[in-house]
Protein backbone atom coordinates (compact mmCIF):
# COMPACT_ATOMS: atom_id res chain seq x y z
CA UNK A 1 0.00 0.00 0.00
CA UNK A 2 1.31 3.38 -0.93
CA UNK A 3 1.86 6.11 1.61
CA UNK A 4 -0.09 8.71 -0.33
CA UNK A 5 -3.02 10.03 1.69
CA UNK A 6 -6.38 8.61 0.64
CA UNK A 7 -8.03 12.02 0.79
CA UNK A 8 -6.36 15.37 0.45
CA UNK A 9 -7.93 18.83 0.72
CA UNK A 10 -5.67 21.56 -0.64
CA UNK A 11 -6.92 25.02 0.30
CA UNK A 12 -10.48 24.14 -0.54
CA UNK A 13 -13.17 26.78 -0.53
CA UNK A 14 -16.78 26.03 -1.32
CA UNK A 15 -19.30 28.73 -2.03
CA UNK A 16 -22.98 28.25 -2.72
CA UNK A 17 -24.83 30.60 -4.99
CA UNK A 18 -28.32 30.86 -3.66
CA UNK A 19 -30.59 31.95 -6.46
CA UNK A 20 -34.06 32.27 -5.08
CA UNK A 21 -34.79 34.43 -8.08
CA UNK A 22 -34.05 31.58 -10.42
CA UNK A 23 -35.91 29.00 -8.37
CA UNK A 24 -38.93 31.32 -8.53
CA UNK A 25 -39.41 30.04 -12.06
CA UNK A 26 -39.25 31.20 -15.63
CA UNK A 27 -42.53 33.08 -15.35
CA UNK A 28 -41.22 35.19 -12.49
CA UNK A 29 -37.95 35.81 -14.26
CA UNK A 30 -39.60 37.02 -17.42
CA UNK A 31 -42.28 39.10 -15.72
CA UNK A 32 -39.85 40.89 -13.39
CA UNK A 33 -36.71 40.75 -15.48
CA UNK A 34 -34.92 43.94 -14.35
CA UNK A 35 -35.49 43.41 -10.62
CA UNK A 36 -34.60 39.75 -10.89
CA UNK A 37 -31.33 40.48 -12.64
CA UNK A 38 -30.45 43.15 -10.10
CA UNK A 39 -31.23 40.73 -7.27
CA UNK A 40 -29.00 38.10 -8.86
CA UNK A 41 -26.13 40.53 -9.24
CA UNK A 42 -26.43 41.83 -5.70
CA UNK A 43 -26.54 38.43 -4.04
CA UNK A 44 -23.26 37.33 -2.52
CA UNK A 45 -22.37 33.65 -2.58
CA UNK A 46 -22.54 31.86 0.74
CA UNK A 47 -19.25 30.44 1.90
CA UNK A 48 -19.75 26.96 3.35
CA UNK A 49 -16.08 25.91 3.51
CA UNK A 50 -13.21 28.32 3.86
CA UNK A 51 -9.69 27.56 2.77
CA UNK A 52 -9.72 24.09 4.26
CA UNK A 53 -6.62 21.92 4.10
CA UNK A 54 -6.74 18.40 5.43
CA UNK A 55 -5.12 15.03 4.83
CA UNK A 56 -6.65 11.69 5.66
CA UNK A 57 -4.25 8.77 5.51
CA UNK A 58 -5.06 5.44 3.90
CA UNK A 59 -6.87 3.27 6.40
CA UNK A 60 -7.49 6.14 8.77
CA UNK A 61 -10.90 6.69 10.21
CA UNK A 62 -11.88 10.29 10.77
CA UNK A 63 -15.02 11.52 12.46
CA UNK A 64 -16.39 14.95 11.72
CA UNK A 65 -18.43 16.71 14.39
CA UNK A 66 -19.93 20.17 14.66
CA UNK A 67 -23.31 21.80 14.80
CA UNK A 68 -25.83 21.88 11.96
CA UNK A 69 -24.69 24.02 9.07
CA UNK A 70 -21.02 23.76 9.99
CA UNK A 71 -20.20 22.34 6.56
CA UNK A 72 -19.88 18.64 7.33
CA UNK A 73 -22.12 17.44 4.51
CA UNK A 74 -20.41 19.83 2.14
CA UNK A 75 -17.10 18.25 3.07
CA UNK A 76 -18.41 14.77 2.31
CA UNK A 77 -20.01 15.94 -0.94
CA UNK A 78 -16.66 17.26 -2.10
CA UNK A 79 -14.96 13.96 -1.29
CA UNK A 80 -17.69 12.02 -3.07
CA UNK A 81 -17.20 14.28 -6.08
CA UNK A 82 -20.84 15.35 -6.36
CA UNK A 83 -19.94 18.91 -5.43
CA UNK A 84 -17.17 20.90 -7.08
CA UNK A 85 -14.94 23.21 -5.05
CA UNK A 86 -14.98 26.93 -5.77
CA UNK A 87 -11.23 27.02 -5.23
CA UNK A 88 -8.60 24.49 -4.32
CA UNK A 89 -8.40 20.78 -5.07
CA UNK A 90 -9.71 17.63 -3.44
CA UNK A 91 -7.71 14.54 -4.32
CA UNK A 92 -9.03 11.06 -3.59
CA UNK A 93 -7.44 7.70 -4.16
CA UNK A 94 -9.60 4.61 -4.35
CA UNK A 95 -13.16 3.45 -4.80
CA UNK A 96 -15.53 5.64 -2.84
CA UNK A 97 -18.75 4.44 -1.32
CA UNK A 98 -20.89 7.40 -0.35
CA UNK A 99 -23.57 6.91 2.25
CA UNK A 100 -24.58 10.52 2.27
CA UNK A 101 -28.27 10.17 2.51
CA UNK A 102 -30.66 7.54 3.68
CA UNK A 103 -31.93 5.23 0.99
CA UNK A 104 -30.76 7.52 -1.77
CA UNK A 105 -31.54 6.05 -5.14
CA UNK A 106 -34.11 3.66 -3.76
CA UNK A 107 -37.44 3.47 -5.47
CA UNK A 108 -40.61 3.02 -3.47
CA UNK A 109 -42.38 0.88 -6.06
CA UNK A 110 -39.58 -1.64 -6.45
CA UNK A 111 -39.12 -4.52 -4.05
CA UNK A 112 -36.27 -4.63 -1.58
CA UNK A 113 -34.44 -7.13 -3.74
CA UNK A 114 -34.80 -5.03 -6.90
CA UNK A 115 -33.65 -2.01 -4.97
CA UNK A 116 -30.54 -3.81 -3.82
CA UNK A 117 -29.59 -4.58 -7.41
CA UNK A 118 -30.40 -1.04 -8.55
CA UNK A 119 -28.50 0.55 -5.68
CA UNK A 120 -25.51 -1.76 -5.97
CA UNK A 121 -25.07 -0.91 -9.63
CA UNK A 122 -25.62 2.78 -9.01
CA UNK A 123 -22.89 2.68 -6.41
CA UNK A 124 -20.43 1.20 -8.82
CA UNK A 125 -20.72 -2.58 -8.84
CA UNK A 126 -21.35 -4.50 -12.02
CA UNK A 127 -24.55 -6.48 -12.27
CA UNK A 128 -22.67 -9.71 -11.85
CA UNK A 129 -20.95 -8.52 -8.69
CA UNK A 130 -24.25 -7.44 -7.14
CA UNK A 131 -25.94 -10.74 -7.90
CA UNK A 132 -23.00 -12.61 -6.40
CA UNK A 133 -23.37 -10.68 -3.15
CA UNK A 134 -27.16 -10.55 -3.08
CA UNK A 135 -27.69 -13.26 -0.46
CA UNK A 136 -25.00 -11.86 1.76
CA UNK A 137 -26.55 -8.39 1.57
CA UNK A 138 -30.04 -9.64 2.39
CA UNK A 139 -28.62 -11.67 5.24
CA UNK A 140 -26.79 -8.69 6.71
CA UNK A 141 -29.87 -6.47 6.51
CA UNK A 142 -31.89 -9.02 8.46
CA UNK A 143 -34.86 -8.26 6.21
CA UNK A 144 -35.11 -11.64 4.50
CA UNK A 145 -38.86 -11.94 5.02
CA UNK A 146 -39.60 -8.46 3.65
CA UNK A 147 -37.22 -8.41 0.76
CA UNK A 148 -39.80 -9.21 -1.92
CA UNK A 149 -42.21 -6.53 -0.82
CA UNK A 150 -42.20 -3.06 -2.34
CA UNK A 151 -40.07 -0.54 -0.51
CA UNK A 152 -42.99 1.73 0.24
CA UNK A 153 -44.11 -0.81 2.86
CA UNK A 154 -40.80 -0.40 4.74
CA UNK A 155 -40.27 1.81 7.75
CA UNK A 156 -37.52 4.40 7.53
CA UNK A 157 -35.36 2.28 9.81
CA UNK A 158 -35.78 -0.70 7.51
CA UNK A 159 -34.87 1.42 4.52
CA UNK A 160 -31.74 2.54 6.34
CA UNK A 161 -30.85 -1.06 7.05
CA UNK A 162 -31.14 -1.95 3.41
CA UNK A 163 -29.08 1.07 2.35
CA UNK A 164 -26.33 0.38 4.81
CA UNK A 165 -26.26 -3.31 3.94
CA UNK A 166 -25.70 -2.54 0.28
CA UNK A 167 -23.05 0.04 1.08
CA UNK A 168 -20.94 -2.19 3.30
CA UNK A 169 -20.85 -4.91 0.67
CA UNK A 170 -19.32 -2.73 -2.01
CA UNK A 171 -15.78 -3.35 -0.78
CA UNK A 172 -14.98 0.34 -0.89
CA UNK A 173 -11.57 1.87 -0.24
CA UNK A 174 -13.18 4.99 1.12
CA UNK A 175 -16.44 4.92 3.03
CA UNK A 176 -18.37 8.12 3.66
CA UNK A 177 -21.15 8.04 6.25
CA UNK A 178 -23.33 11.07 6.91
CA UNK A 179 -25.60 10.82 9.92
CA UNK A 180 -27.11 7.80 8.25
CA UNK A 181 -27.16 5.40 11.14
CA UNK A 182 -29.20 7.36 13.61
CA UNK A 183 -32.54 5.92 12.52
CA UNK A 184 -31.78 2.21 12.75
CA UNK A 185 -32.77 0.34 15.91
CA UNK A 186 -30.22 -0.33 18.61
CA UNK A 187 -29.40 -3.82 17.42
CA UNK A 188 -28.70 -2.64 13.88
CA UNK A 189 -26.66 0.33 15.07
CA UNK A 190 -24.46 -2.07 17.02
CA UNK A 191 -24.13 -4.23 13.93
CA UNK A 192 -23.11 -1.23 11.85
CA UNK A 193 -20.55 -0.12 14.40
CA UNK A 194 -19.13 -3.63 14.51
CA UNK A 195 -18.92 -3.61 10.75
CA UNK A 196 -17.16 -0.27 10.81
CA UNK A 197 -14.67 -1.64 13.31
CA UNK A 198 -14.00 -4.43 10.85
CA UNK A 199 -13.51 -1.91 8.06
CA UNK A 200 -10.98 -0.23 10.29
CA UNK A 201 -8.98 -3.37 10.66
CA UNK A 202 -9.29 -3.93 6.90
CA UNK A 203 -7.66 -0.51 6.39
CA UNK A 204 -10.68 1.08 4.73
CA UNK A 205 -10.49 4.85 4.94
CA UNK A 206 -13.59 6.21 6.67
CA UNK A 207 -15.09 9.64 7.10
CA UNK A 208 -17.94 9.53 9.52
CA UNK A 209 -20.28 12.39 10.36
CA UNK A 210 -22.24 11.83 13.54
CA UNK A 211 -23.73 13.55 16.53
CA UNK A 212 -23.43 10.46 18.67
CA UNK A 213 -20.17 11.08 20.54
CA UNK A 214 -20.10 7.58 21.94
CA UNK A 215 -19.88 5.95 18.53
CA UNK A 216 -17.53 8.69 17.34
CA UNK A 217 -15.15 7.81 20.14
CA UNK A 218 -15.45 4.13 19.31
CA UNK A 219 -14.77 4.13 15.58
CA UNK A 220 -12.38 6.98 14.91
CA UNK A 221 -8.62 7.52 14.97
CA UNK A 222 -8.99 11.27 14.78
CA UNK A 223 -11.85 13.70 15.20
CA UNK A 224 -12.33 16.92 13.26
CA UNK A 225 -14.48 19.62 14.79
CA UNK A 226 -15.93 21.98 12.23
CA UNK A 227 -17.47 25.33 12.90
CA UNK A 228 -18.70 27.91 10.41
CA UNK A 229 -16.95 26.32 7.46
CA UNK A 230 -13.56 26.04 9.16
CA UNK A 231 -11.69 23.32 10.95
CA UNK A 232 -11.78 24.39 14.54
CA UNK A 233 -9.79 21.53 15.92
CA UNK A 234 -8.51 18.20 14.73
CA UNK A 235 -6.86 15.60 16.93
CA UNK A 236 -7.33 12.59 19.20
CA UNK A 237 -11.01 11.71 19.81
CA UNK A 238 -11.11 12.18 23.60
CA UNK A 239 -9.52 15.59 23.50
CA UNK A 240 -11.59 17.07 20.67
CA UNK A 241 -14.86 15.65 22.00
CA UNK A 242 -14.09 17.12 25.40
CA UNK A 243 -13.44 20.56 23.95
CA UNK A 244 -16.55 20.31 21.83
CA UNK A 245 -18.64 19.40 24.86
CA UNK A 246 -17.16 22.25 26.83
CA UNK A 247 -18.07 24.57 23.96
CA UNK A 248 -21.63 23.31 23.57
CA UNK A 249 -22.43 23.08 27.30
CA UNK A 250 -20.18 25.66 28.95
CA UNK A 251 -22.12 25.49 32.23
CA UNK A 252 -21.96 21.71 32.46
CA UNK A 253 -18.22 21.77 31.99
CA UNK A 254 -17.81 24.48 34.59
CA UNK A 255 -19.94 22.61 37.13
CA UNK B 1 -11.38 -4.46 -9.07
CA UNK B 2 -8.20 -2.48 -8.91
CA UNK B 3 -9.63 0.68 -7.51
CA UNK B 4 -6.80 1.72 -5.23
CA UNK B 5 -4.94 3.27 -8.08
CA UNK B 6 -8.02 5.24 -9.03
CA UNK B 7 -6.97 8.82 -8.51
CA UNK B 8 -9.60 11.51 -8.79
CA UNK B 9 -8.96 15.22 -8.64
CA UNK B 10 -11.96 17.35 -7.81
CA UNK B 11 -11.19 20.83 -9.07
CA UNK B 12 -13.25 23.99 -9.59
CA UNK B 13 -15.39 23.93 -12.75
CA UNK B 14 -13.42 25.23 -15.67
CA UNK B 15 -10.05 24.28 -14.18
CA UNK B 16 -8.23 21.76 -16.30
CA UNK B 17 -7.44 18.56 -14.48
CA UNK B 18 -3.80 17.54 -14.45
CA UNK B 19 -4.80 14.07 -15.59
CA UNK B 20 -6.33 15.47 -18.79
CA UNK B 21 -8.77 13.65 -21.04
CA UNK B 22 -8.83 9.89 -20.70
CA UNK B 23 -10.60 7.22 -22.67
CA UNK B 24 -13.13 5.33 -20.59
CA UNK B 25 -11.71 2.13 -19.21
CA UNK B 26 -13.28 -1.28 -19.73
CA UNK B 27 -14.62 -1.21 -16.17
CA UNK B 28 -16.27 2.12 -16.82
CA UNK B 29 -17.88 0.88 -20.01
CA UNK B 30 -19.30 -2.13 -18.19
CA UNK B 31 -20.47 0.12 -15.38
CA UNK B 32 -22.38 2.41 -17.75
CA UNK B 33 -23.81 -0.51 -19.69
CA UNK B 34 -25.15 -2.06 -16.50
CA UNK B 35 -26.30 1.30 -15.21
CA UNK B 36 -28.29 2.01 -18.38
CA UNK B 37 -29.80 -1.46 -18.33
CA UNK B 38 -30.86 -1.17 -14.72
CA UNK B 39 -32.30 2.33 -15.19
CA UNK B 40 -34.34 1.31 -18.22
CA UNK B 41 -35.53 -1.80 -16.39
CA UNK B 42 -36.50 0.34 -13.42
CA UNK B 43 -38.59 2.60 -15.61
CA UNK B 44 -40.27 -0.42 -17.11
CA UNK B 45 -41.03 -1.95 -13.72
CA UNK B 46 -42.23 1.24 -12.12
CA UNK B 47 -44.37 2.39 -15.01
CA UNK B 48 -45.84 -0.86 -16.15
CA UNK B 49 -45.46 -3.10 -13.14
CA UNK B 50 -43.45 -5.42 -15.38
CA UNK B 51 -46.43 -6.39 -17.49
CA UNK B 52 -46.54 -6.55 -21.26
CA UNK B 53 -50.13 -5.34 -20.97
CA UNK B 54 -48.67 -2.22 -19.40
CA UNK B 55 -46.73 -1.54 -22.56
CA UNK B 56 -49.88 -2.07 -24.57
CA UNK B 57 -51.48 0.73 -22.58
CA UNK B 58 -48.90 3.14 -23.88
CA UNK B 59 -49.96 2.25 -27.44
CA UNK B 60 -53.57 3.01 -26.61
CA UNK B 61 -52.92 6.69 -26.21
CA UNK B 62 -51.90 7.49 -29.81
CA UNK B 63 -54.49 5.06 -31.11
CA UNK B 64 -57.24 6.80 -29.15
CA UNK B 65 -56.04 10.12 -30.51
CA UNK B 66 -56.13 8.70 -34.02
CA UNK B 67 -59.69 7.54 -33.48
CA UNK B 68 -60.80 10.96 -32.26
CA UNK B 69 -59.27 12.79 -35.21
CA UNK B 70 -60.57 10.19 -37.64
CA UNK B 71 -64.11 10.66 -36.43
CA UNK B 72 -63.72 14.42 -36.35
CA UNK B 73 -62.16 14.98 -39.75
CA UNK B 74 -63.25 12.03 -41.83
CA UNK B 75 -66.78 11.48 -40.58
CA UNK B 76 -67.86 14.87 -39.27
CA UNK B 77 -65.92 17.29 -41.47
CA UNK B 78 -65.79 14.95 -44.56
CA UNK B 79 -62.07 15.47 -45.14
CA UNK B 80 -61.26 13.62 -48.41
CA UNK B 81 -57.77 12.22 -47.79
CA UNK B 82 -57.42 8.57 -48.87
CA UNK B 83 -56.35 6.13 -46.14
CA UNK B 84 -56.67 8.92 -43.59
CA UNK B 85 -56.42 6.55 -40.62
CA UNK B 86 -53.03 5.35 -41.88
CA UNK B 87 -51.95 8.96 -42.35
CA UNK B 88 -52.99 9.69 -38.78
CA UNK B 89 -51.22 6.86 -37.00
CA UNK B 90 -48.14 7.26 -39.22
CA UNK B 91 -47.75 10.75 -37.78
CA UNK B 92 -49.14 10.24 -34.30
CA UNK B 93 -46.77 7.49 -33.18
CA UNK B 94 -43.63 9.50 -33.99
CA UNK B 95 -45.24 12.56 -32.46
CA UNK B 96 -45.97 10.72 -29.25
CA UNK B 97 -42.38 9.60 -29.10
CA UNK B 98 -41.33 13.24 -29.19
CA UNK B 99 -43.91 14.54 -26.76
CA UNK B 100 -43.49 11.67 -24.27
CA UNK B 101 -39.76 12.28 -24.27
CA UNK B 102 -40.24 15.95 -23.55
CA UNK B 103 -42.66 15.20 -20.74
CA UNK B 104 -40.49 12.60 -19.04
CA UNK B 105 -37.35 14.69 -19.56
CA UNK B 106 -38.67 17.21 -17.05
CA UNK B 107 -38.16 14.66 -14.31
CA UNK B 108 -35.07 12.87 -15.56
CA UNK B 109 -32.87 14.82 -13.13
CA UNK B 110 -35.44 16.24 -10.76
CA UNK B 111 -36.90 12.81 -10.05
CA UNK B 112 -33.47 11.37 -9.27
CA UNK B 113 -32.36 14.08 -6.88
CA UNK B 114 -31.19 11.68 -4.19
CA UNK B 115 -28.89 9.94 -6.66
CA UNK B 116 -27.46 13.15 -8.00
CA UNK B 117 -26.70 14.36 -4.50
CA UNK B 118 -25.00 11.14 -3.60
CA UNK B 119 -23.21 9.40 -6.41
CA UNK B 120 -20.69 10.64 -8.92
CA UNK B 121 -21.55 9.45 -12.43
CA UNK B 122 -22.34 10.96 -15.79
CA UNK B 123 -25.74 12.44 -15.14
CA UNK B 124 -26.65 12.35 -18.81
CA UNK B 125 -27.11 8.59 -18.28
CA UNK B 126 -30.42 9.35 -16.59
CA UNK B 127 -31.66 11.20 -19.66
CA UNK B 128 -30.30 8.57 -22.00
CA UNK B 129 -32.21 5.87 -20.10
CA UNK B 130 -35.45 7.78 -20.37
CA UNK B 131 -34.99 8.46 -24.09
CA UNK B 132 -34.12 4.79 -24.69
CA UNK B 133 -37.29 3.80 -22.95
CA UNK B 134 -39.36 5.96 -25.27
CA UNK B 135 -37.48 4.47 -28.22
CA UNK B 136 -38.58 1.00 -27.15
CA UNK B 137 -42.17 2.24 -27.09
CA UNK B 138 -41.86 3.56 -30.56
CA UNK B 139 -40.24 0.39 -31.85
CA UNK B 140 -43.16 -1.74 -30.73
CA UNK B 141 -45.59 0.61 -32.42
CA UNK B 142 -44.03 0.06 -35.84
CA UNK B 143 -45.72 -3.35 -36.39
CA UNK B 144 -49.07 -1.67 -35.78
CA UNK B 145 -48.37 0.95 -38.41
CA UNK B 146 -47.27 -1.75 -40.83
CA UNK B 147 -50.51 -3.62 -40.08
CA UNK B 148 -52.48 -0.55 -41.11
CA UNK B 149 -50.36 -0.22 -44.27
CA UNK B 150 -51.09 -3.78 -45.28
CA UNK B 151 -54.78 -3.19 -44.65
CA UNK B 152 -54.65 -0.40 -47.22
CA UNK B 153 -52.69 -2.56 -49.63
CA UNK B 154 -49.35 -0.79 -49.13
CA UNK B 155 -46.12 -2.52 -48.28
CA UNK B 156 -42.74 -1.52 -46.87
CA UNK B 157 -40.25 -1.02 -49.67
CA UNK B 158 -36.55 -1.79 -49.90
CA UNK B 159 -35.75 1.82 -49.02
CA UNK B 160 -36.99 1.07 -45.49
CA UNK B 161 -33.67 -0.67 -44.90
CA UNK B 162 -31.86 2.62 -44.80
CA UNK B 163 -34.63 5.14 -44.15
CA UNK B 164 -36.01 3.47 -41.04
CA UNK B 165 -32.66 3.38 -39.17
CA UNK B 166 -31.77 6.84 -40.47
CA UNK B 167 -35.00 8.38 -39.20
CA UNK B 168 -34.73 6.55 -35.87
CA UNK B 169 -31.18 7.84 -35.41
CA UNK B 170 -32.21 11.38 -36.31
CA UNK B 171 -35.17 11.34 -34.00
CA UNK B 172 -33.10 9.74 -31.25
CA UNK B 173 -30.46 12.44 -31.55
CA UNK B 174 -33.06 15.17 -31.58
CA UNK B 175 -35.02 13.87 -28.59
CA UNK B 176 -31.84 13.20 -26.63
CA UNK B 177 -30.55 16.73 -27.11
CA UNK B 178 -33.92 18.21 -26.34
CA UNK B 179 -34.41 16.02 -23.29
CA UNK B 180 -30.96 16.95 -21.99
CA UNK B 181 -31.81 20.63 -22.39
CA UNK B 182 -35.21 20.35 -20.73
CA UNK B 183 -34.03 18.12 -17.89
CA UNK B 184 -31.23 20.58 -17.13
CA UNK B 185 -33.19 23.79 -17.39
CA UNK B 186 -36.07 22.37 -15.36
CA UNK B 187 -33.71 22.04 -12.38
CA UNK B 188 -33.13 25.76 -12.40
CA UNK B 189 -36.59 26.90 -13.51
CA UNK B 190 -39.06 24.52 -12.01
CA UNK B 191 -42.02 25.86 -13.95
CA UNK B 192 -40.52 24.79 -17.26
CA UNK B 193 -42.58 21.65 -16.99
CA UNK B 194 -45.84 23.57 -17.34
CA UNK B 195 -44.46 25.74 -20.06
CA UNK B 196 -43.18 22.79 -22.08
CA UNK B 197 -46.57 21.07 -21.81
CA UNK B 198 -48.24 24.13 -23.29
CA UNK B 199 -45.64 24.52 -26.02
CA UNK B 200 -45.91 20.87 -27.03
CA UNK B 201 -49.66 21.25 -27.19
CA UNK B 202 -49.35 24.22 -29.54
CA UNK B 203 -46.69 22.55 -31.65
CA UNK B 204 -48.91 19.53 -32.09
CA UNK B 205 -51.30 21.62 -34.17
CA UNK B 206 -48.57 23.66 -35.84
CA UNK B 207 -46.79 20.51 -36.98
CA UNK B 208 -48.65 18.80 -39.82
CA UNK B 209 -49.47 15.66 -37.85
CA UNK B 210 -53.22 15.44 -38.38
CA UNK B 211 -53.41 17.31 -41.68
CA UNK B 212 -51.23 17.03 -44.80
CA UNK B 213 -48.76 19.89 -45.10
CA UNK B 214 -50.09 20.77 -48.57
CA UNK B 215 -53.16 22.15 -46.81
CA UNK B 216 -51.05 24.88 -45.23
CA UNK B 217 -51.65 28.19 -47.03
CA UNK B 218 -48.48 29.17 -48.93
CA UNK B 219 -47.80 32.14 -46.67
CA UNK B 220 -47.65 29.75 -43.71
CA UNK B 221 -45.18 27.33 -45.28
CA UNK B 222 -42.29 28.89 -43.34
CA UNK B 223 -43.68 27.12 -40.30
CA UNK B 224 -42.28 23.88 -41.73
CA UNK B 225 -38.80 25.35 -41.47
CA UNK B 226 -39.20 26.98 -38.08
CA UNK B 227 -40.79 24.06 -36.28
CA UNK B 228 -38.03 21.58 -35.37
CA UNK B 229 -40.42 18.65 -35.40
CA UNK B 230 -42.15 19.31 -38.71
CA UNK B 231 -39.46 17.95 -41.08
CA UNK B 232 -39.11 14.77 -39.07
CA UNK B 233 -42.85 14.14 -38.94
CA UNK B 234 -43.05 14.75 -42.68
CA UNK B 235 -40.32 12.16 -43.18
CA UNK B 236 -42.20 9.59 -41.12
CA UNK B 237 -45.39 10.29 -43.07
CA UNK B 238 -43.35 9.90 -46.24
CA UNK B 239 -42.14 6.51 -45.08
CA UNK B 240 -45.44 5.17 -43.75
CA UNK B 241 -47.98 6.90 -45.96
CA UNK B 242 -46.70 8.54 -49.12
CA UNK B 243 -44.28 5.79 -50.05
CA UNK B 244 -41.14 7.92 -50.30
CA UNK B 245 -39.18 10.08 -47.89
CA UNK B 246 -38.74 13.69 -49.05
CA UNK B 247 -34.98 14.26 -49.26
CA UNK B 248 -35.02 17.99 -48.51
CA UNK B 249 -37.06 17.46 -45.35
CA UNK B 250 -34.75 14.64 -44.29
CA UNK B 251 -31.79 16.99 -44.61
CA UNK B 252 -33.62 19.63 -42.62
CA UNK B 253 -34.52 17.09 -39.95
CA UNK B 254 -30.89 16.03 -39.68
CA UNK B 255 -29.89 19.67 -39.27
CA UNK B 256 -32.44 20.19 -36.51
CA UNK B 257 -31.29 17.01 -34.79
CA UNK B 258 -27.72 18.28 -34.82
CA UNK B 259 -28.77 21.67 -33.47
CA UNK B 260 -30.81 20.09 -30.65
CA UNK B 261 -27.93 17.80 -29.73
CA UNK B 262 -25.36 20.59 -29.66
CA UNK B 263 -27.50 23.05 -27.74
CA UNK B 264 -28.68 20.42 -25.26
CA UNK B 265 -25.18 19.13 -24.64
CA UNK B 266 -23.63 22.58 -24.24
CA UNK B 267 -26.24 23.70 -21.74
CA UNK B 268 -25.89 20.45 -19.82
CA UNK B 269 -22.09 20.70 -19.82
CA UNK B 270 -22.17 24.25 -18.55
CA UNK B 271 -24.50 23.53 -15.65
CA UNK B 272 -23.92 19.91 -14.69
CA UNK B 273 -21.48 20.72 -11.87
CA UNK B 274 -24.22 22.57 -10.02
CA UNK B 275 -26.84 19.82 -10.16
CA UNK B 276 -26.11 18.45 -6.69
CA UNK B 277 -26.46 21.91 -5.18
CA UNK B 278 -29.75 22.76 -6.74
CA UNK B 279 -31.86 19.60 -6.84
N1 LIG C 1 -27.14 23.32 -1.93
C1 LIG C 1 -26.95 24.36 -1.11
N2 LIG C 1 -27.24 25.60 -1.52
C2 LIG C 1 -27.03 26.66 -0.72
N3 LIG C 1 -26.53 26.58 0.52
C3 LIG C 1 -26.22 25.37 0.99
C4 LIG C 1 -26.41 24.20 0.22
N4 LIG C 1 -26.01 23.13 0.95
C5 LIG C 1 -25.59 23.62 2.13
N5 LIG C 1 -25.71 24.96 2.17
C6 LIG C 1 -25.32 25.82 3.29
O1 LIG C 1 -23.99 25.55 3.63
C7 LIG C 1 -23.83 25.43 5.02
C8 LIG C 1 -23.22 24.10 5.37
O2 LIG C 1 -24.14 23.11 5.10
P1 LIG C 1 -23.87 21.56 5.40
O3 LIG C 1 -22.57 21.20 4.81
O4 LIG C 1 -25.06 20.79 4.93
O5 LIG C 1 -23.78 21.53 6.99
P2 LIG C 1 -23.85 20.31 7.99
O6 LIG C 1 -23.88 19.05 7.23
O7 LIG C 1 -22.64 20.47 8.83
O8 LIG C 1 -25.08 20.51 8.82
C9 LIG C 1 -25.20 25.65 5.63
O9 LIG C 1 -25.25 26.97 6.13
C10 LIG C 1 -26.15 25.49 4.50
O10 LIG C 1 -27.22 26.40 4.63
MG1 LIG D 1 -25.35 17.55 7.13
Amino acid sequence: MSSDPAIQFRHVTKEYHVENAVLGGLKNLVLHLPTQIRAMRARKPFCALQDLSLEIAQGESLSVIGRNGAGKSTLLGLIAGVLRPSAGTVVTRGRICPLLELGAGFHADLTGRENIVLNGILLGLTRREVLARLDEIIDFSGLAQFVDRPLRTYSSGMTARLGFSVAVHLSPNILLVDEALAVGDLEFQQKCLARMQQFRSDAVTMVFVSHDMESVARVSDRVAWMDGGRLREIGPPQQVIEHYHAFVHPTVAAA
Amino acid sequence: MDACSQLIENTPPGARSAAGWQWPSREQLIYYRDLLAVLVAKEFKVRYKSTVIGYAWSLMHPLAFALVFFVLFKIVMRFDLPAYSLFLIGGLFPWHWISNTVTSANFAFLGNSSLIKKVRFHRATLVLASVLNELVHFAISIPIVVGFMIYYGRYPTVSWFWWLPALVVMQFAMTFGLALLIATVNLFFRDLERLSTIIMHLLFYVTPVIYPYEKLPPNFRWVLMADPFAPLVLCWQGLFYRGSVPGEFAALAALWALVCCLVGYRVYQALVWRFAEIV
